[in-house]
């Protein structure tokens, strides 16, 4: 009886702290939403106010459609987030499983260096990037994009898969080879279904940075043609005045191609994290 | 055909030695299992016959011909492995047809081969079923099945019962014995189990470091062990070793078997007192100890009952002896 009562008492403590933390982590994404809904005076005069009937205001979300090319930029950014996860995903677990299957002469050496990127941030090397792309002719394209973003999250791809890739059954792998399974088909058909749940573990912790950042599409690629959704809502922003209504219209609608791909690796994330913990 | 001969076989990882030479022939249609302690090298050895695993020096041929540098797939052997090795993505019928598949064997013919293995091990009624729906036992069998499909000239086990229950495991072995009657197929087995060992094989191959310490039939090894490691390892429980010098025997030390003991409750060769008693009702195994000797486990037929602490004394047949000298090696 006394266990029982104990037992949902913990339960309640422990949905109490979760839903504090949701309520914390989410807090600012609500302010975002309501006031991207509001008149640019009801949201000075109460932020924290539900838009109501008299306060309510499409202004942003239409001053953000009208600036015509909105949905260039969000294309934009979809193709450089996809096209860059893609990548990292493929080129990552292809590296970790070299690494975690082939015995060959520096293969912990090339383990470290494939890691230490997590250590040190791709930023430090802007001026030598911007060099190379001008050299290349990649300045204002996606594509210079794209090859930032894959190198920026492959560290961390190779370091999570290439440790999923090791508890991978040994055995079932060798009795591929036996029945004259090549290596590659050993990889996509055998290894890869296996750590779906790592796979997508890296995809949501590489998918964020790429989608939020400011940074490169600044300095690599500030074209119209090839500005991404964060860039192009910076347009608002001015020295002087800013839009506030466009720039929390235009933030509220950035979150939700990230949410989509976000429910989509979810189910598979909580495995992956998870993984171990309850095996 | 599946003659297997190692000549001169080694293997290492880096600087450290684990095959350490080995030669071996293993005739054709013969039932040949590896026995050791754990680490000693049975898998890697195993692997190296399967290529999966490079051999550093020395080699491998399957009927006269050379195979170290062929690929798995190419040597005309199937393995079955102690987690069954099943491809989670594929149904029963798949899994035992794929082998065949990659080798671009036709169609009906692949169907014809995976119903009449299926039917050996009763299999058909879970063809369709995808591994993960099956039980441990059905899952070894699959993988058994799978090997058969192949046709192999060498089937390889690496402790492929390990996994199963008790019950499972008499019935599975039951089994593989009746497999290689019915294929005639050359078969090497690693296993753990005395029992396994004993029952299966027509030649054990005894490994320690990764050397071969003995080779021969499961009785020979019983009953003529050529050293101490083999008479030690072969035979549940272990051979006694007793201290010749103080026996008025030549010898380093006199190995007896605990079936070869007798007990008595008056005076006899060795006087030793009860220290423990296991009744398994077929048998009952007494441990008494001697001051000289240490711990000596005696084997009596049927049910018996000694007090812990009761003074017998021991009594033993000269010819069932073992005498071996300081290294360890058989003098007679
Ligand atoms: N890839 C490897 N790299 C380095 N050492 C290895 C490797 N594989 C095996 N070894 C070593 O080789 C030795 C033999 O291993 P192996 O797996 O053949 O033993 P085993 O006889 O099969 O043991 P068990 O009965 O426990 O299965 C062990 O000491 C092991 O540590
Ligand atoms: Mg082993």
């Amino acid at each position: 009886m006394s266990q029982a009562r104990q037992s949902i008492a913990r339960t309640f403590g422990a949905h109490a702290i979760l839903i504090t933390y949701t309520v914390i982590a989410l807090f600012p994404v609500f302010v975002t939403v309501i006031n991207s809904l509001k008149s640019r005076k009801a949201i000075f005069a109460d932020p924290l106010a539900l838009p109501g009937p008299a306060t309510f205001d499409l202004v942003g979300y239409q001053t953000v459609l009208k600036q015509g090319d909105f949905f260039q930029y969000f294309l934009n950014s979809m193709t450089v987030t996809v096209a860059s996860l893609f990548f990292v995903l493929m080129f990552g677990a292809m590296a970790a499983f070299a690494l975690s299957e082939y015995r060959f002469r520096g293969n912990m050496l090339m383990g470290l260096y494939l890691a230490l990127g997590i250590m040190i941030p791709i930023r430090l090397g802007t001026v030598a990037i911007l060099q190379m792309m001008v050299a290349s002719g990649l300045v204002n394209t996606l594509t210079a994009l794209i090859l930032v973003y894959t190198a920026q999250g492959l560290p961390l791809a190779v370091f999570i898969l290439s440790e999923f890739m090791r508890n991978v059954s040994a055995d079932l792998k060798n009795a591929g080879r036996i029945d004259g399974l090549n290596e590659y088909t050993i990889f996509f058909r055998l290894v890869l279904p296996l750590v779906r749940p790592a796979m997508a573990t890296v995809a949501v912790f590489s998918l964020i940075p790429i989608w939020n950042d400011l940074w490169f599409p600044l300095i690599l690629a500030p074209s119209e043609a090839t500005k991404t959704i964060t860039l192009g809502s910076q347009v608002f922003i001015g020295q002087f005045v800013t839009n506030w209504n466009a720039v929390l219209a235009a933030l509220s609608l950035a979150i939700v191609p990230v949410l989509v791909l976000y429910l989509i690796f979810s189910r598979q994330l909580i495995r992956g994290i998870t993984a171990g913990a309850v095996k | 055909m599946g003659t297997l001969n190692l000549t001169k076989v080694t293997k290492s990882f880096g600087a450290t030695d684990v095959i350490k030479g080995v030669d071996l022939t293993v005739n054709d249609g013969e039932f040949c299992v590896f026995v050791g302690p754990s680490g000693c090298g049975k898998s890697t050895l195993l692997r190296m016959i399967a290529g999966l695993e490079d051999v550093s020096s020395g080699d491998v041929m399957i009927d006269g011909q050379r195979i170290n540098d062929l690929a798995p797939a190419k040597r005309e052997i199937a393995m079955v492995f102690q987690s069954y090795a099943l491809y989670p993505h594929l149904t029963v019928r798949d899994n035992m047809g794929l082998a065949l598949k990659q080798a671009g064997v036709a169609k009906a013919e692949i169907a014809q081969a995976t119903g009449k293995a299926a039917a050996m091990l009763s299999l058909d009624a879970l063809m369709d079923r995808r591994p993960s729906e099956l039980s441990g036992g059905q899952r070894q069998r699959v993988a058994i099945g799978r090997a058969i499909v192949r046709r192999p000239k060498l089937f390889l086990f690496d402790e492929p019962l390990s996994n199963l229950d008790a019950a499972l495991r008499v019935q599975t072995r039951i089994e593989i014995a009746r497999l290689h009657r019915e294929l005639g197929a050359t078969m090497i087995y690693v296993t753990h189990d005395q029992v396994e060992a004993m029952t299966l094989a027509d030649r054990i191959v005894v490994l320690r470091g990764g050397r071969v310490e003995q080779v021969g039939a499961p009785m020979e090894l019983y009953n003529n062990p050529a050293n101490t490691f083999v008479a030690g390892f072969i035979g549940s429980p272990q051979m006694n070793f007793l201290k010749g010098g103080a026996l008025g025997l030549r010898a380093e030390s006199v190995g007896v078997r605990p079936e070869h003991l007798t007990l008595l409750r008056g005076s006899g060769k060795l006087a030793a007192k009860v220290s423990h008693l296991e009744k398994l009702g077929g048998e009952t195994l007494v441990y008494v100890l001697n001051p000289t000797h240490g711990l000596i486990t005696i084997r009596l037929f049927g049910e018996h009952d000694f007090a812990v602490g009761e003074e017998i004394s021991l009594n033993y047949d000269e010819n069932k002896l073992f005498f071996f000298d300081e290294s360890g090696q058989r003098l007679y």
